[in-house]
């Protein structure tokens, strides 16, 4: 039972870790079939993050925090798609770019504004009245069904009392695989990641596809964005998105470009961080396992099976290619 | 060339005045041009001389400066491709606009779906292809991503694309460049079928052949002015070449017969695999003699330029070996390419640009790749900039490579030049053996000539000339003897006497021909 209650308890923080990694993914997904490559996704997360938690923190509202958020990542986005897409400049410089602007300015916002050392006051403070923290959804009958064995384990803690976030963060996995392979748009989105130049000659725009793929991967950042701090923390903290933009665009990698692989790797590294936070101080036999050793683990991992074990991950055709029209 | 029936002639396409330039290149100056309905009209031109550029702004993929375009007899401003589309023009370009990992349902879709759900595309196209393809003999797998197709299937999904779109004025850009004989044969029938039926159909291409045997009308071009419309039946293909390239042109060399002496270059039992486990070379065998060409003709990817690069030294060999100027090569006795240089033996390779030259060099640095350790061309410590320089303009002006500057940027000259900067280098060694890939490929008309002399004259100078082409033309006119390569194998041998488009054809499709097959027997008994 012990077992039992440790695995459910992995499992359930697996899905707390995970979820902005598979908002970043299917972000980047997106702007990556598009033909846009995008390392970007850090600074996204960012920045949506920071203006996620000020917006609730002065509106007193996590939903205006929702909402400032993805649109400052979508501000991002776009300015990402003036650079690379309209005036056709390097995707990977854009991209970095992005980065330090995001963790600059949120810093440097953030301590202009708030005098905290750049992080945002608290959400959660009743002193003075502010209470503008995602809650968790609590299923039904979750709370009387805590202690029946298994069912309550599997039911009231690993399903229920999650945030609004985790599960739409699960059900934009199978809605971004619909839209992709089952949709007229998702054919385009596709094509115009392969080869613009055959979108182009068929009628279709490209500058227009990339900057739509590059709105929804604003969208989904900034979700991923929002989560980490008006959900999570429940304040901003400077660079609190920690690389996970970065290990998206892995389990994207990973995940061959497809939102099935990329659901799975990303829960591949929320089980891996999952582990590394509930093991530390174990010992094997008398010998410790340092906790830095435990905290390094997901990213050894990583390198590793990226360097060795997935085989070879054919990108999108055209992904980092500006689109110029040639001549002959 | 007016058409004074009584009949009113109708005009599928009629271009007024139309002018487009790219910075200082003036691609197109003041072009008229009409197309009748039904028929097939051909245009020609050397490389450069405007051709695409006009069907891009017929289609709408560049926009005219000046100038009127009428589809139908109706003026028409074709801003974008959704125009043309919608005008009824289908475009097939030369690299085609397909999806690779998509399938020809997929693609054919692209672009042209008939709602959100791609399900109903799908079902609706589906029906509308599978009438197509009966109606025109056009087959093609639908569900099969496209890039586990060949070349020929690839273009009748172009095809069906434009037509699926309700083209009725099929543009065909250099069509045959990629395909067999047979398939060639196969399009031209598609072809026939489509003008049978009422559709107009352009062709842009360099093959005179080609344009005698399916079209109607002639117009020619060059240096971006229509030089001439004619009636094919009223023309022939000298009269073309010295219209495309302004002065009489020789289209058949002028040789004499072979006088092989020794072998110089023998292939034994040479296979080779590459990393993805294909046997791209399986168990070649072959020789060359001094005074000898020996032509490899094959569709393009069947192994020749693997051989190539076996015999220069770029690809390890890895089983059988290669006799070369009195050593003997296999996979214990290898040789980098500078020491197969070294033993007299020069590479002119298939690519110019990727392996042939350095596009952002300057001409004489190019001029020396390779070679940029020879004595001549180094002082005691720094290279000799002043020597290489002269001798690269000497030699350009031997080789009449246009414009005469050895400083110019490579990538500024023209394909033709390039070619001949590459070739003047290999040859000007005067090496024993040399391998020649491609010589003229994207070469216009008039430097083809004068390509194909400089080949002869290596031969007749009694050096061992291995020449892969995938030009039928090129091959049976230089070649004294032609060896057909089909998935890495050498399918069998014909002497030039014996060789047509038909033989080889089915050769290259590997189908040996009775005849073939009597003339191999005749030798090994």
């Amino acid at each position: 039972m012990d077992l039992f209650n440790n695995i459910i308890l992995i499992l359930d923080a697996t899905l707390r870790v995970s979820t902005p990694l598979i908002f970043a993914a299917l972000a980047g997904m997106f702007s990556e079939r598009s033909g846009v490559v995008n390392i970007a996704l850090e600074g996204k997360i960012l920045a949506s993050a920071f203006a996620g938690a000020a917006a609730a923190y002065i509106t007193n509202s996590p939903w205006m925090g929702l909402l400032a958020g993805v649109f400052v990542s979508v501000m991002f986005a776009m300015l990402h798609g003036f650079a690379t897409v309209t005036h056709r400049g390097d995707q990977v410089v854009s991209g970095m770019a992005i980065n330090i602007l995001a963790a600059g300015l949120t810093a440097s916002l953030g301590n202009f504004w708030f005098h905290q050392g750049g992080n945002t006051p608290n959400l959660v403070d009743s002193l003075n009245g502010i209470d503008a923290r995602f809650e968790p959804i609590v299923f039904p009958f979750a709370k009387a069904l805590e202690d029946v064995p298994v069912i309550g384990g599997l039911y009231s803690e690993l399903l229920s009392g999650h945030f609004l976030l985790v599960y739409l963060a699960l059900l934009a996995v199978p809605a971004s695989w619909f839209l992709l392979f089952r949709t007229r748009f998702g054919l385009r989105l596709r094509a115009v990641g392969e080869n613009p130049t055959a979108v182009d000659t068929a009628g279709i725009s490209v500058v227009r596809m990339r900057y739509m793929a590059l709105i929804i991967c604003g969208v989904l950042a900034g979700l991923a964005g929002v989560y980490l701090s008006v959900a999570v923390t429940a304040q901003f903290l400077p660079n609190m998105s920690a690389g996970k933009g970065y290990m998206a665009l892995a389990a994207l990698i990973f995940g061959k470009w497809r939102p099935r692989g990329a659901l799975l790797a990303c829960l591949m590294f929320g089980v891996l961080q999952a582990i590394a936070d509930r093991s530390q101080g174990a010992m094997i036999g008398a010998f410790e396992i340092p906790v830095q050793f435990i905290e390094a683990l997901p990213y050894i991992l990583t390198v590793v099976l990226l360097g060795g074990f997935i085989g070879t991950a054919v990108a999108p055709k055209a992904v980092g290619k500006p689109y110029v029209k040639e001549r002959e | 060339m007016t058409a004074q029936t009584d009949v009113a002639v109708q005009m599928a396409i009629e271009l007024r005045g139309i002018d487009k330039r790219f910075g200082a290149v003036h691609a197109n100056k003041n072009i008229d041009l009409k197309v009748e309905k039904g028929t097939i009209h051909g245009i020609v031109g050397e490389n450069g001389a405007g051709k695409s550029t006009l069907m891009s702004i017929i289609y709408g993929f560049y926009e005219a400066d000046k100038g009127e375009i009428l589809i139908d007899e109706k003026v028409t401003k074709i801003s974008d491709s959704k125009v043309a589309i919608a005008s009824g023009i289908g475009m097939v370009h030369q690299h085609f606009m397909l999806i690779q990992n998509f399938t020809a349902l997929e693609n054919v879709i692209l672009g042209a779906e008939s709602g959100m759900m791609l399900n109903v595309s799908m079902e609706k196209a589906r029906k509308e292809l599978t009438r197509l393809a009966s109606e025109y003999g056009l087959d093609v797998p639908l569900d099969v991503p496209v890039e586990q197709l060949s070349v020929g299937m690839q273009q009748r999904i172009e095809i069906l694309k434009a037509l699926y779109r309700g083209a009725r004025i099929l543009i065909l850009d250099e069509p045959t460049g990629v395909l067999t004989p047979q398939e060639a044969e196969h399009l031209f029938k598609v072809l026939a079928a489509l003008k049978e039926q009422g559709n107009t159909v352009i062709i842009i291409t360099h093959k005179l052949q080609e344009i005698m045997a399916v079209t109607d009308n002639v117009s020619i071009m060059r240096r971006g002015e229509m030089v001439g419309h004619v009636k094919t039946a009223e023309t022939n293909r000298e009269q073309l070449a010295e219209l495309m390239v302004g002065r009489k042109v020789l289209l058949r060399v002028n040789k004499t017969e072979a006088k092989p002496a020794g072998t110089l270059l023998k292939v034994n039992n040479l296979s080779w695999t590459d990393s993805a486990g294909v046997l791209r070379l399986d168990n070649v065998n072959f020789n060359v003699r001094a005074g000898e060409i020996v032509g490899i003709a094959g569709v393009s990817g069947n192994g020749q330029s693997e051989l190539l690069e076996l015999l220069s030294g770029i690809k390890n060999i890895q089983h059988g070996s290669i006799e070369v100027s009195g050593k003997t090569l296999d996979e214990n006795h290898q040789l980098t390419p500078s020491e197969v240089r070294d033993i007299g033996v020069a590479h002119i390779p298939e690519d110019r640009h990727k392996m042939g030259l350095v596009n952002s060099f300057a001409a004489d640095e190019a001029f020396i790749l390779g070679y940029h350790r020879n004595d001549v061309y180094n002082a005691k410590l720094l290279m000799d900039q002043a020597a290489i320089k002269n001798d690269c303009a000497e030699k350009m002006e031997k080789w009449d490579v246009r414009p005469q500057d050895p400083k110019l940027k490579t990538a500024n000259f023209s394909g033709g030049n390039q070619q001949k900067l590459v070739i003047a280098r290999e040859m000007e060694q005067s090496p024993d053996v040399l391998l020649v890939g491609q010589p003229t490929r994207g070469v216009d008309i008039g430097a083809i000539e004068s390509i194909h002399n400089r080949i002869i004259e290596m031969r007749d100078a009694g050096k061992a000339v291995l020449l892969v082409s995938v030009e039928l033309e090129e091959i049976m006119s230089l070649a004294d003897r032609i060896l057909v390569m089909f998935d890495g194998k050498i399918v069998g041998e014909v002497p030039t006497d014996v060789a047509n488009e038909q033989i080889l054809g089915l050769m290259m499709a590997n189908i040996v021909p009775d005849e073939v097959k009597a003339l191999q027997k005749e030798a090994h008994s």
